[in-house]
């Protein structure tokens, strides 16, 4: 269905395609936080990243049609989601770092592009709570048990390969990248060194490291996931629900 | 428990009322005299107050596994969370599970003010040892079972809730108030569920009604069993906890769901449910109570199933916990790292 | 090492103007965690424009049974009130 569209149309979706995904990805934590309290918090973040996806797809209607079909009816190769957000939610440390990898992303994507897309402008503050969410627990774990620094480590160094495709540009946002990176790399930097974390240094540039989920190009666990996903809707083909 | 570095606030700076340093016989009448006097005259019992330890007992039993079923509840659900077929519903559900946590926490935060922790109730419920409402070990089989759970399910807890609002426990009686005026949108989001998909194509409409048919009964039995057979319900009602009994209520919920179920076209799966004009009410046929009972014991359906993943989730996240508690203790050498309120606390509220 | 979080007091303020008003509580390792779980909590559907925590270990409270001297006194000053006071009918802005 965007075979056919001209990408500058399209400027948002990954955006969009960003937020849903990993709604769905916090939305699998349903009944396993670890503990009540953070039930709420990932529920949370996971409700502002859906509402953020359907202010997305609901200016792309024209182009797209109706936000369940932009959602549901896609294939996998129509996805413009970067792969760091579809990678599966792993331990906590593991969702938390994906999370401060993304959020110290989108945050700043979303202030550079505040000025000239309302959306982002209303994104940019639940994204800010986002980054902040992350971060307090980044520090937590990072410097908090031996265990806890170990793991967070470790998701840390696996996580690091999807950071790259972030800075990619993307076709009709006019966002610095570079600078947009730069930010990033500070946030990130810094955080880690108030955790006591190193950061990671393995490649995320190179041709068969950089993700391309940009251009529809996911990884494995992804298919699963919109299998999942759109397999109720599609079981039903023009039902209403 | 850990009572010295996490004191409720209703035991801080004191030992338990009616403990073995209680008051004597005597005074212990007088105090008796004023808690009864107190509850006939509407007064909420608050949790510093002298109260028989038989009220305390039985309110730690009652909010706990109210508290329990809010966070075994979530199951049930978020199992859809993923398949919803609709971003609209998606975010629906997604609210109401995590309303649902929001909930078990108001709840637990209630029994703690009675001098337990939230740590030995999921203890409790963890070893089988307290217990959450059965209607959770039935399964969640097809979409449609997360609209009847909201209708039915919802439909029967607001029943048996909103009287818990006047209970004589205050912090019991306001969390309650939260939860109930928070729920109003649980049930109707589970009835406009279901309204869509009567609306909608045959497959969708046989969904609904194999739903229906699966949770209605288990609904019923969410009320308890008959009054003549409820171990608790007498004195419950006379501390004014309860303020109907089970089978009131439960008349009541059936009077209330006949007609919404007209309204959907669907059928209630009861031949013996019909109008009795002399008494007023829907006349309805016998309740399994063996299956009841099987359930209570552990031989539902997803019995270890639910309590399996609550474990699961609560031991994957012990090393979470203990992590955060080991990073607190490293900076609270130097007082709070920063606070938050602290200009507008200092000069006062 | 216990996983144990201390228990505490959350207060909100629900709109400006009026004051802090307890809510309820909740567990945290620290007071930027209890306070941030205090927003996702309590403020989900708006219901709040501030949020004070306190440890509830941090609480003194009077106790039941001063009931009597603590606040018996004050009840039988009448006069602190306004109704006390007769006014003539057709009297304004008193």
């Amino acid at each position: 269905m965007t075979a056919t569209v001209p990408p500058r149309a399209l400027a948002t979706l990954p955006l969009g395609d960003d937020a849903l995904v990993l709604s769905h990805r916090l939305g699998e934590w349903a009944g396993h936080a670890p503990v009540l309290e953070e039930e709420v918090a990932l529920a949370n973040i996971a409700l502002d990243l859906l509402g953020q996806a359907r202010a997305v797809y609901a200016e792309l209607a024209e182009v797209l049609g109706s936000e369940d079909e932009i959602a549901f009816l896609r294939e996998e190769r129509e996805f413009r989601n970067c792969q760091l957000v579809e990678q599966p939610n792993g331990d906590f440390a593991h969702t938390i770092v994906r999370q401060l990898f993304f959020s110290s992303y989108q945050q700043p994507l979303h202030a550079h592009l505040a000025p000239s897309l309302p959306l982002a402008a209303k994104a940019v503050r639940e994204t800010a709570y986002h980054r902040d969410h992350a971060e307090q627990w980044t520090l937590r774990l990072g410097d908090g048990t031996e265990e806890s620094h170990a793991r967070t480590q470790r998701a840390a160094d696996a996580l690091w390969r999807y950071t790259g495709e972030l800075f990619q540009p993307i076709e009709g946002l006019d966002v610095p990248w570079e600078e947009l990176e730069e930010e990033w790399s500070a946030t990130v930097g810094d955080v880690f060194a108030r955790a006591g974390l190193t950061v990671p240094t393995g490649p995320r540039r190179d041709a068969w490291s950089a993700g391309a989920g940009r251009e529809g190009v996911h990884t494995e666990p992804f298919g699963r996931m919109l299998a999942e996903m759109q397999h109720l809707h599609r079981s039903h083909p023009g039902a209403t629900w | 428990m850990t009572p010295v570095t996490t004191p409720s606030p209703s035991r801080r700076a004191e030992g338990p009322s009616g403990t073995a340093e209680g008051p004597g016989p005597e005074e212990e009448q007088a105090l008796q005299a004023r808690f009864d006097a107190a509850v006939a005259a509407e007064e909420r019992i608050e949790p510093r107050d002298w109260m028989p330890d038989a009220y305390r007992a039985t309110l730690v039993r009652q909010i706990a596994q109210h508290a329990h079923s809010e966070i075994i509840g979530m199951q049930p659900e978020a199992n859809w969370i993923t398949r919803a077929p609709s971003l609209r519903r998606k975010a629906i559900l997604m609210a109401k599970v995590q309303d649902e946590a929001g909930h078990g926490l108001y709840l637990y935060g209630a029994a703690e003010t009675l001098g337990v922790s939230r740590q030995e109730l999921l203890d409790k419920l963890h070893e089988g040892r307290q217990k959450y409402s059965s209607i959770f070990n039935y399964p969640t089989l097809t979409w449609a079972d997360v609209g009847a759970i909201g209708w039915l399910v919802d439909g029967a807890a607001i029943t048996n809730q909103v009287p818990l609002c006047r209970c004589s426990y205050g912090p019991y009686a306001r969390a309650m108030v939260r939860i109930c005026k928070e729920e109003s949108f649980h049930q109707r989001q589970g009835y406009e569920l279901l309204l869509a998909l009567t609306r909608g194509t045959d497959a969708q409409r046989a969904m609904a009604q194999d739903a229906v048919d699966r949770w209605w009964w288990p609904s019923l039995m969410m009320f308890g069993p008959p009054d003549d057979e409820s171990a608790h319900s007498a004195r419950s009602m006379e501390w004014k906890i309860k303020r109907h009994s089970n089978d009131e209520l439960r008349q009541r919920f059936v009077d209330i769901c006949v007609p919404q179920a007209e309204a959907l076209g669907l059928s209630l799966p009861d031949p013996d449910l019909r109008w009795n004009e002399e008494r007023g009410h829907w006349d309805f046929g016998a309740i399994d109570w063996e299956e009841f009972r099987q359930v209570l014991k552990g031989n539902g359906p997803c019995n270890e199933q639910r309590l399996a993943r609550r474990r699961a989730a609560h031991e994957n996240g012990a090393w979470v916990r203990e992590a955060a508690a080991a990073h607190a203790a490293k900076h609270a050498a130097g007082g709070p790292r920063r606070s938050a309120t602290a200009p507008a606390a200092r000069s006062r509220a | 090492m216990s996983a144990d979080w201390p228990l505490w007091e959350v207060f909100v303020r629900s709109r400006r103007g009026l004051s802090h008003t307890h809510a309820g509580s909740l567990h945290a390792p620290d007071a930027r965690m209890a306070l941030r779980n205090a927003r996702d909590l309590f403020t989900r559907r708006s219901e709040g424009v501030s949020l004070w925590v306190v440890p509830s270990s941090a609480i003194t409270a009077s106790s039941p049974d001063e009931k009597d001297p603590f606040f018996e006194p004050a009840a039988d000053k009448p006069y602190r009130h306004p109704t006390f006071y007769e006014v003539p009918e057709g009297v304004r802005n008193l």
